[in-house]
């Protein structure tokens, strides 16, 4: 019986772990091309769930989550044109500045916005409860999300290795000069990829919503998850970061089933412990312009 | 002017002389609670699985519910901590699941608590859910069907007493939409500092710390007018339980909550719900 409880933990652990795929994918692409690790990732998160609670009000459950991440992602258009392209070749310190700042001025936008007080929103009656799988629960909401999940993981996977797009995206990872001297210039792709991240972290939080509370700092509480995952993946690999997100989740399920309290804890000893053996993530690539 | 933080430690161990508190310590939280399920017959012989948040103020809400569930013969069958940075509880429900409790009772604090309803209604596990400690906003945020069980608070905007009603009505009418709980305190705080000064001519700390000292009555737009108790400068006033109401009934977003009759009865001294003195080692 314990055996199955652990292995319970388990399959829900991946669950989560999709979860923080989510908004940790985003992150670790923008980063990998742009250079930039964007501290206001968690700030597009938190619009992405206010967003959705006021679409859902007028349009309803479904729409919302779609049109929530599109709008976001289109906000993103702008603050890759007119803030983060600044400071692609700029000394990264300015980067990290630029978008903490952000991340308090979104913050305190939302408070004005929408008040400081938590929003309350609620998942369609259907998808309220558990099922079954044999002996092991599950949220009817989670699974649905996995599914949402994959099916993103899917589409990104296959823009990134299957499209002269990706190409380009992969390329530019790697040898940013290269692209250049080909005549391709890499702005209208940085700007896609931004988009993409940030339209992804807006879908976590148009998602959570309904099972977390909706509050405008929000974003802050996901973000230190969210850098967790892409610092043990290893930055430019997509499947590093799928895996140290799963791995993330499980650890996090185990933990919790032996030593409740240290649940937060488990996952900034589990990057300390990757980080020891592997300085560069588990499937991290060289990427000589980092270096 | 103490206006937020509940731990019993603050007015015991640690109580101050120039520190007076306003809202209702986490004995009195677990006392309000706590005789509504005993009430319920949710409390002799049960099991309890109880979710603490890891902090002092958890910590001292779970050594409160411990006692009052081995004064009222509650089990406890399972106690978490939780860290405070927990948004996620899908693996705490999981236990909650394998060890069966009879109620699983909530010792968290501030918007953990939504989180945790919210989840629990996610996943739409089958024992009761109750808790010690819930802020009139985080219900709200908890959203329609999420919230179920018993829960305590200082004071509700349904209130039914005159200056209740007319503090309510002038907040609405200024904010356009009613007060919450912390609005309350510091309302009665002000008032009462007000009073105060009026009373005594003077700011100065050592008369005003007198006047409230003589245990002066103060009007704290409830049923039972309040003192601070001399001896550990705590408010002496009502709690109430609430519930929730059922789908449908409430009037709008902010009448979900159905407040139960407050504690202590009518007949007996507001000091029953408190820590007696033998219980708090407060000494200024």
């Amino acid at each position: 019986m314990q055996f199955e409880f652990l292995l319970e933990q388990v399959v829900n652990g991946l669950v989560l772990g999709g979860y923080y795929l989510l908004i940790a994918l985003g992150l670790s692409l923008i980063f990998s091309v742009g250079g930039v690790v964007n501290l206001a990732h968690g700030a597009f998160y938190a619009l992405g769930a206010y967003v959705s609670i006021e679409i859902t009000n007028y349009l309803g459950f479904g729409p919302a989550m779609v049109l929530s991440p599109i709008a976001v992602a289109m906000l993103g258009i702008l603050f890759e044109r007119f803030i983060l392209r600044r400071f692609y070749t700029a000394d990264p310190i300015l980067s990290l500045l630029v978008t903490f700042g952000l991340a308090m001025v979104a913050e305190q936008l939302i408070r004005i916005l929408w008040g400081a007080a938590p929003i309350s929103v609620s998942m369609p009656q259907g998808l309220k409860g558990s099922v079954f799988f044999g002996d092991f629960l599950f949220s009817r909401y989670r699974l649905m999300l996995l599914a949402v999940v994959a099916a993103v993981l899917v589409c990104v996977w296959l823009l990134l290795h299957k499209t002269s797009f990706g190409r380009v995206v992969r390329a530019g990872i790697q040898r940013p000069d290269m692209v250049a001297a080909l005549g391709i210039r890499l702005q209208p792709y940085m700007t896609a990829i931004v988009m993409l991240g940030v339209g992804m972290a807006a879908m976590g939080g148009a998602f959570f919503a309904p099972i977390t509370i909706v509050h405008p700092a929000m974003g802050a509480e996901i973000i230190t998850v969210a850098f967790v995952v892409v610092v043990i993946g290893g930055l430019g690999s997509f499947w590093g970061v799928v895996i140290a997100a799963l791995l993330v989740g499980v650890v996090r399920g185990i933990t919790i089933h032996f030593i409740p309290a240290a649940g937060e804890a488990s996952i900034y000893v589990l990057m300390f412990l990757v980080l020891l053996f592997r300085p560069r993530g588990l499937l991290g690539e060289r990427i000589e312009k980092f270096e | 002017m103490q206006i937020g933080a509940r731990s019993d430690a603050l007015r015991g161990k640690n109580c101050n002389k120039y520190t007076f508190h306003v809202d209702i310590p986490s004995t009195v939280m677990v006392n309000a609670v706590g005789k509504a399920l005993v009430r319920d017959n949710m409390m002799k012989d049960k099991k309890f699985y109880t979710l603490t948040a890891d902090y002092i103020f958890g910590h001292d809400l779970a050594r409160a519910a411990k006692s009052f569930f081995d004064a009222n013969g509650g089990k406890i069958i399972g106690d978490e901590l939780i860290a405070t940075d927990v948004t996620d509880f899908s693996p705490y429900l999981l236990k909650i699941r394998q060890a069966k409790p009879d109620v699983v009772c909530s010792n968290l604090a501030g918007n953990q608590v939504t989180n945790l309803v919210k989840q629990y209604a996610e996943f739409g596990l089958p024992f009761p859910i109750v808790g010690f400690n819930l802020n009139t906003a985080d219900a709200w945020a908890a959203g329609e069907g999420n919230l179920s069980g018993t829960w305590p608070t200082v004071w509700y905007h349904t209130l039914d007493v005159p200056g209740s009603k007319t503090f309510v009505a002038d907040f609405i009418k200024k904010n356009g939409k009613p007060p919450e709980n912390h609005a309350w305190i510091e309302y009665v705080s002000l008032k009462m500092m007000a009073q105060a000064m009026n009373e005594t001519k003077s700011t100065d700390t050592d008369k005003l710390i007198a006047y409230f000292e003589k245990e002066t009555q103060f009007d704290v737009l409830k049923g039972r007018k309040g003192y601070f108790r001399s001896w550990d400068h705590q408010l002496m006033q009502e709690a109430y339980p609430f519930t929730v109401k059922a789908k449908g009934k409430a009037k709008d977003k902010w009448d979900m909550l159905e407040l139960g009759s407050a504690i202590p009865e009518p007949q007996e001294s507001l000091e029953v719900i408190a820590l007696t003195k033998e219980q708090n080692p407060c000494s200024m």
